[in-house]
């Protein structure tokens, strides 16, 4: 089992670095790396200014969730690739690939393999029946309020243990390069979200997230390129000279021992391909384009981008065990027994300095800091939009609510929400913060996507379906991971093997669980309602094929 | 949107083609991908010794595999965009036209 938390600590944005090197003490924090701080002050000044800019252009409740809708295909893409590749992609994958080889890429691979279903099923409907957060589409014909409190709901603990995991990743991160206390790294994290959220909306937040992207990816890249350079750009090469140094030689190019179980393996699989179908602060990305050819545009660049820099990972990762591993000076104490300083999670920073020298290794520092950053921000905004869009205006306001009294929740949440995650990821400093995400991609798989996939394409969903479905989902998604060895035994400290669901993910069996509930109920739905909403559905099809009917302003 | 003009639509010859090819095409694509992920994800569950095995060099079958996996996501996509930037937007425009010209 500790090979399955090994991946899970992986997945978690950036699971702490505490986890691997136990408790850190002030003795470890690094002397302060001034490149990185230059870059990180040139990165946020950037911002701030691009904020400012964003902000004189944010008057309307569409400019501030969608961006005005005017968001360029390629943009949204990647935008949508900046906001996936998170330090869990970025500092995550690599060290996964670092430490088990192989088993690294069969992650990246569940991670990238939901696009293409997203494309071919959801984008284009998607687009063409929402305005600003995903709850619009499956409430377009059932019953808004049930509909709308229950996406809230699940996109609040999708976001939450997101948000949480990437505060207490962006907090160690800033303490270990920067030389910077632990609470004040989480403060400037929050603040600065706060400020690029509520002044700026999605145009600032859009922005934000295009530059990190670009530099996360020309970063990548140039380690990557430095890599093989070192091997005559001999692919093979780094391969058998990685295979000679690992600790595990030729068993690193093996799947590994966590998805030796076909219950494992599948159910891992369904959580990460499906999750990304359900993760909000990504759907809500698909407001921002103009209309369903921008937005099948921006699917095609997301995946694009994606694809290539988990191909990077997979080189960094094995550049890092050729590299970093046999290097005593990365370790601590200078002893490679004693494990990477700084924590498991930092393979990549050790390489950028392996191959760049501390100028590189700044600039990594520095790009893996705006990467949390720019995540954190999509992921409270869209936190915000489900609080004053799908449960204040609509379901507590009955839509009797003018925009700019909307938008004012949407930025007054955004600041509860901005001290709730420097408090939260305060307090949550030393706790294993890996099955926060893992709980997050199996909620969005077992309850958002479901509902979502089923009110576009299935005629006969009922409200009655739906909300049962949706619960059962997310109730089942949510209880099943705590009774995981995960959190059972590792988080609570029951005695090992003492965990009820002894598998990794519940999404094998959640997210069937959830479909078949929102069709008993919706085909036992003998309700006048319920039928109103099944004879809906011609014309929701209709709209969603074609967009005759959408949102005028869409256009400008 | 009233029902006359929702009949009116659903009759439309170029609204039915729509339907019917980009549905089609659609979960063909979904099914090639589902069937090319979890015929991989089998692979590692079930025979696990496959994807060690050596091609060229040091290079695995379950390298060229998680490569080729990556290269057709790209690729399927791709090729749903091109389909969809001609055929099926001709036929929106169409329908659009016929929709919102004969409304007047």
């Amino acid at each position: 089992m500790s090979r399955n938390l090994a991946l899970c600590a992986a997945l978690a944005t950036l699971a702490s670095p505490a986890l691997a090197a136990g408790p850190i003490e002030a003795g470890t924090m690094q002397a302060t790396n001034w490149t990185a701080i230059v870059i990180f002050a040139a990165f946020v000044a950037l911002t701030l200014g691009i904020t400012y800019w964003a902000a004189q252009r944010t008057r309307t409740a569409k400019d501030f969730y969608a961006a005005g809708g005017g968001v360029s295909g390629f943009q949204n893409g990647l935008a949508i690739a900046g906001d996936y590749m998170s330090a869990a992609s970025f500092l995550g994958i690599s060290a996964l690939v670092y430490t088990s080889g192989y088993y690294g890429l069969i992650y990246s691979i569940g991670f990238l393999v939901g696009w293409p279903i997203i494309m071919f099923l959801m984008a284009e409907p998607l687009r063409n029946l929402g305005r600003f957060t995903f709850a619009d589409v499956a409430s377009y014909r059932l019953q808004a309020g049930p509909i709308r409190a229950l996406a809230a709901i699940g996109t609040l603990v999708t976001v939450s243990f997101y948000l949480i995991a990437q505060m207490v990743g962006a907090g160690q991160l800033i303490e270990l390069l920067f030389g910077l206390p632990y609470l004040w790294a989480v403060i400037i994290v929050g603040v600065l979200m706060i400020i690029y959220v509520t002044f700026g909306g999605m145009i600032a937040t859009t922005y934000v997230q295009l530059i990190k992207a670009c530099l996360l990816l020309g970063g990548s890249t140039l380690i990557s390129l430095l890599v093989l350079a070192q091997f005559g750009f001999d692919f093979n090469a780094l391969i058998a000279k990685a295979i000679e140094l690992h600790p595990k030689h030729d068993a690193i190019l093996t799947p590994g021992a966590a998805v030796a179980n076909p219950i494992n393996a599948f159910s891992l699989g369904i959580a990460l391909m499906f999750g990304t179908a359900g993760l909000p602060h990504i759907l809500m990305r698909f407001f921002t384009v103009s209309n369903a050819k921008e937005a099948r545009k921006s699917v095609f660049w997301a995946t694009t981008f994606i694809g290539y820099f988990y191909i990077l990972t997979f080189i960094i990762g094995f550049g890092a065990i050729v590299l970093v591993l046999p290097n005593g000076a990365y370790h601590d104490a200078g002893d490679i027994a004693k494990g990477l300083l700084g924590g498991g999670n930092m393979p990549a920073i050790h390489l950028a300095h392996a191959v760049g020298g501390d100028v590189m290794k700044g600039f990594i520092a520095a790009v893996a800091f705006a990467t949390i950053l720019a995540v954190v921000s999509g992921l409270t905004l869209s936190g915000a939009s489900a609080v004053s869009h799908d449960l204040y205006a609509s379901v507590i306001r009955h839509g009797n609510v003018d925009e700019a009294t909307e938008v004012r929740v949407s930025r007054v949440t955004t600041l509860v929400l901005g001290v709730i995650a420097i408090v939260l990821g305060y307090e949550f400093e030393k706790i294993n913060v890996a099955f926060m995400v893992g709980l997050a991609f199996a909620v969005a798989a077992s309850a958002n996507f479901p509902v979502l996939l089923l009110s576009m394409l299935w005629k006969g969903l009922t409200t009655r379906g739906a909300v049962i479905g949706g619960f059962v989902g997310l109730i089942s998604a949510v209880g099943l991971t705590i009774l995981s060895p995960g959190i059972w035994e590792v988080v609570l400290g029951h005695p090992k093997g003492s965990a009820w669901f002894p598998y990794v993910s519940p999404a094998l069996f959640t997210m069937p669980l959830s479909f078949l509930c929102c069709y008993v109920f919706s085909v036992t739905d003998k309700s006048a309602q319920g039928a109103r909403e099944q004879a809906a559905y011609e014309a929701q099809y209709m709209r969603s094929q074609t967009g005759i009917g959408i949102d005028a302003a869409a256009s400008h | 949107m009233d029902d006359r003009m929702l009949a009116r639509i659903q009759g439309d010859p170029n609204y039915q083609a729509l339907v019917r090819e980009r549905s089609s095409f659609g979960w063909t694509l979904a099914i090639i991908m589902l069937t090319l992920y979890y015929g991989f994800i089998a692979i590692v569950a079930f025979d696990p010794g496959l994807i060690s095995t050596k091609v060229t060099g040091v290079l695995t079958v379950g390298l060229f595999m998680g490569a080729g996996l990556i290269v057709a996501s790209v690729l399927l996509t791709g090729l749903y965009v091109l389909r969809a930037n001609t055929r099926y937007d001709d036929l929106t425009r169409a329908i659009v036209a016929a929709a919102t010209g004969s409304a007047k």
